[in-house]
């Protein structure tokens, strides 16, 4: 018999039943909340007068409609009064319920994804759940993640469990070493560039090969991230030391003897030798460029040096028609260099490039140079309120503020735009997030997908550049 | 939850890859804490010509006269035919719960995103997959014919077209269960109450870690 996959252990390990018709019981350790899908899962609680399962599996924090300035003021920051009455409802919820929550004053606050592994809450070998598509991040520790919509919120709340049927198994193995300045980022969407954005549908995706193996825990995240951009619920990454490294020492992380026999049960969460994969994807390293996406769709995708497609020369008639729309809403001509695309700002944050890592990244590319004047704005907005710290002890905002680059509060702000910052209509941003729909981060907004050091780039230039000979 | 057992109803056609959950219910109107009033924003940035906003008259908004459903042909559809990874992007429930506000009971298309066809069963709405060559054949029947309706049996998971046309899909057991019968899954999990306790005692003596963390600190 075969071996198992990461994805079969995790499942294994937290089957509570199998029924007769093929669905099964899985148990869940962590779920995670914020304001914007949780209010109608406790309204349906209280309607039902059903009470949390199990308290402690649960952390919640706002993030979707946070502001990312005036933040002293609390929840009276909050201008719009709809935004306002959510995150008023979720403290409410917590306080009501007895859920730990980082509410908007507390330094821990932050976009769910970043604060759950920041905190040690994110452990391996868990299943880890949230009303949010981009739980998958936390698959970067060897954990089964993934998004869920608010009638399972409601039902990991009652029961801590979910009915689940289990997916195939993927292997996306990038051989090789990375060349410099190409991070996680150009990783993640150049794979969504091979696969499409349903390639991994119904698939459980694990990341391996040499490129991943020699990634930071930062990076992973990144690539686990957009798992769901390709399609796939679940994205992630075996244990090594590089995790272990990275758990430790967290405060909700396991502590003397629980500490030594965790770390013993989790240097088994990697796939056996003999594993066998439904599906295997390879990338070499060495031809990944650092990517831009130009289209309505994150596998819209092209190298910097590349350009922007000609429809003409699209044989598939649906993706031709696509390219068409695409090209329309974004104002792009078909053949167009890439680095010919002029921006009207930057946007460093989300929960795909938040962390110090990514931060890091962008201040050493903006170091000593200035904003380019033809942009409108360029901010940076880390991903929790400890990021913030680390990186102003580190002189980060400095960097960011000479160079002309507003330095914001904690939160997901211009990903999708729920709070004040956003996009004009036909305006073009350079962004670090994840999506690139249609007035995702604003009505007529345009998004292009890229990683920190190449919005850092982008902002100096004012059109995109290659990062690797920008630097020189 | 509402039944589902059989629909029959006008079919209104989608004819766009990709459709994403922020086309479906662009996110100023997530900020509601309510399951209902979407209906009225669904597919917002398609449907009017001006820029949406929570707490709108929507009736007062100028209409784009080539969104589909502004022809009124297919005003009063309750059956979308789509195209392929329909409901990709975010998880957010408001995605079916505006279609399902709209009036719409049936969705077909070549192929969803996992999580949004996971949630449209949460909501007595109905995503069923046709192969592609079947969904083109139908849009091209719908094109063709004003008032076009198609008639769903869940029970013998079979679409029947106006010809008589008949196509089976697939649908798995527990979720049509569910659907058929209305019935509320929490409530048919709490029922192994017994097997989530003994899982969780087992779970705390080999992996103790996992438990308290949070609630000690
Ligand atoms: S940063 Fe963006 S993608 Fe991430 S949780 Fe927030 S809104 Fe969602």
């Amino acid at each position: 018999m075969a071996g198992k996959t990461l994805y079969d252990k995790l499942w294994d390990d937290h089957l509570v039943k199998q029924r007769d018709d093929g669905s099964a019981l899985i148990y869940i350790d962590r779920h995670l909340l914020h304001e914007v899908t949780s209010p109608q899962a406790f309204e349906g609680l209280r309607l039902a007068g059903r009470r949390p399962w199990r308290l402690d599996a649960n952390l919640a924090t706002p993030d979707h409609n946070v502001p990312t300035t005036d933040r002293a003021r609390g929840i009276d920051g909050i201008v719009d009064p709809v935004s306002r009455i959510q995150v008023e409802t979720l403290d409410r919820n917590c306080d009501e319920f007895g859920i730990l929550e980082f509410k908007i004053k507390d330094q821990r606050q932050g976009i769910v994804h970043v604060i759950g592994p920041e905190q040690g809450a994110t452990l391996p070998g868990m299943t880890i759940v949230c009303g949010d598509s981009h739980t998958s991040t936390h698959g970067a520790f060897g954990t089964l993640a993934h998004g869920i919509g608010t009638s399972e919120v409601e039902h990991v709340l009652a029961t801590q469990c979910l009915v689940q049927k289990k997916m195939k198994n993927m292997l996306v193995k990038v051989n090789g070493k990375l060349g410099p300045y190409v991070t996680g980022k150009d990783v993640v969407l150049a794979i969504i560039g091979k696969i499409g954005t349903a390639g991994g549908t119904g698939y459980a995706i694990e990341f391996g090969g040499e490129a991943i193996r020699n990634l930071s825990m930062e990076a992973r995240m990144t690539i686990c991230n957009m798992s769901i951009e390709a399609g796939a619920r679940v994205g992630m990454v075996a244990v090594d030391d590089t995790t272990i490294n990275y758990v430790k020492g967290r405060p909700y992380a396991p502590k003397g003897e629980q500490w030594e026999a965790a770390v013993a049960a989790w240097k088994d969460l990697h796939s056996d030798a003999d594993a066998e994969f439904d599906k295997v994807v390879e990338l070499d390293a060495a031809d990944i460029k650092p990517q831009v996406t130009w289209g309505t769709s994150p596998e819209m995708v092209a190298g910097v040096d590349g350009q922007v497609p000609d429809p003409g020369q699209e044989a598939d008639p649906i993706k031709r028609e696509g390219i068409v729309r695409a090209l329309q809403y974004m104002g792009l001509k078909p053949n167009m260099p890439i680095s010919e695309i002029q921006l009207d700002r930057v946007f460093i944050g989300s929960c795909t490039n938040s962390r110090i890592e990514d931060l890091r990244e962008a201040a050493a590319v903006v170091k000593g140079r200035k904003v380019s004047p033809t942009l409108k704005q360029a901010m940076v907005v880390p991903g929790s309120g400890l990021v913030k710290a680390q990186a102003e002890q580190e002189g980060l905002d400095r960097i960011f503020i000479e160079a002309g680059l507003e330095w914001r509060d904690p939160g997901c702000s211009m990903c999708l735009a729920m709070n004040a910052d956003k996009l004009g209509q036909g305006e073009h941003c350079a962004s670090t997030s994840n999506r690139n729909f249609e007035g995702r981060q604003g009505f007529g907004g345009r998004t292009h997908l890229v990683s920190p050091a190449m919005a850092a780039a982008a902002a100096i230039a004012g059109h995109f550049t290659d990062v690797r000979e920008f630097v020189h | 939850m509402r039944a589902f057992s059989h629909h029959k109803g006008v079919v209104a056609p989608m004819d766009r890859s990709n459709v994403d959950t922020d086309l479906i219910i662009p996110k100023q109107f997530l900020k509601s804490i309510k399951r209902t009033g979407f209906g009225p924003n669904l597919f917002d940035a398609l449907r009017y010509l001006d820029e949406g906003r929570p707490d709108q008259d929507c009736s007062q908004r100028p209409l784009n006269p080539d969104f589909f459903l502004n022809q009124p042909r297919y005003r009063d559809a309750s059956v979308l035919l789509a195209r392929r990874n329909f409901g990709c992007g975010s998880s957010r429930e408001h995605a079916p719960w505006a279609l399902d506000d709209y009036g719409f009971r049936v969705i077909i298309a070549p192929s969803f995103a996992d999580i949004f066809y996971n949630n449209c069963f949460k909501n007595g709405l109905l995503p069923i997959v046709l192969d592609e060559e079947t969904v083109d054949k139908l849009f091209a029947e719908v094109a063709e014919q004003e008032g076009y309706q198609i008639e769903v049996d869940l029970p013998a998971q079979e679409v029947v077209t106006p010809s008589g046309e008949r196509f089976s899909f697939e649908v798995d057991p527990f979720r049509k269960h569910c659907l058929v019968n209305g019935l509320d899954d929490i409530g048919v999990t709490l029922e192994d109450s017994d097997a989530i306790k003994s899982y969780e005692a087992a779970r705390r003596q080999s992996a103790p870690w996992l438990f308290d963390a949070i609630t000690h600190s």
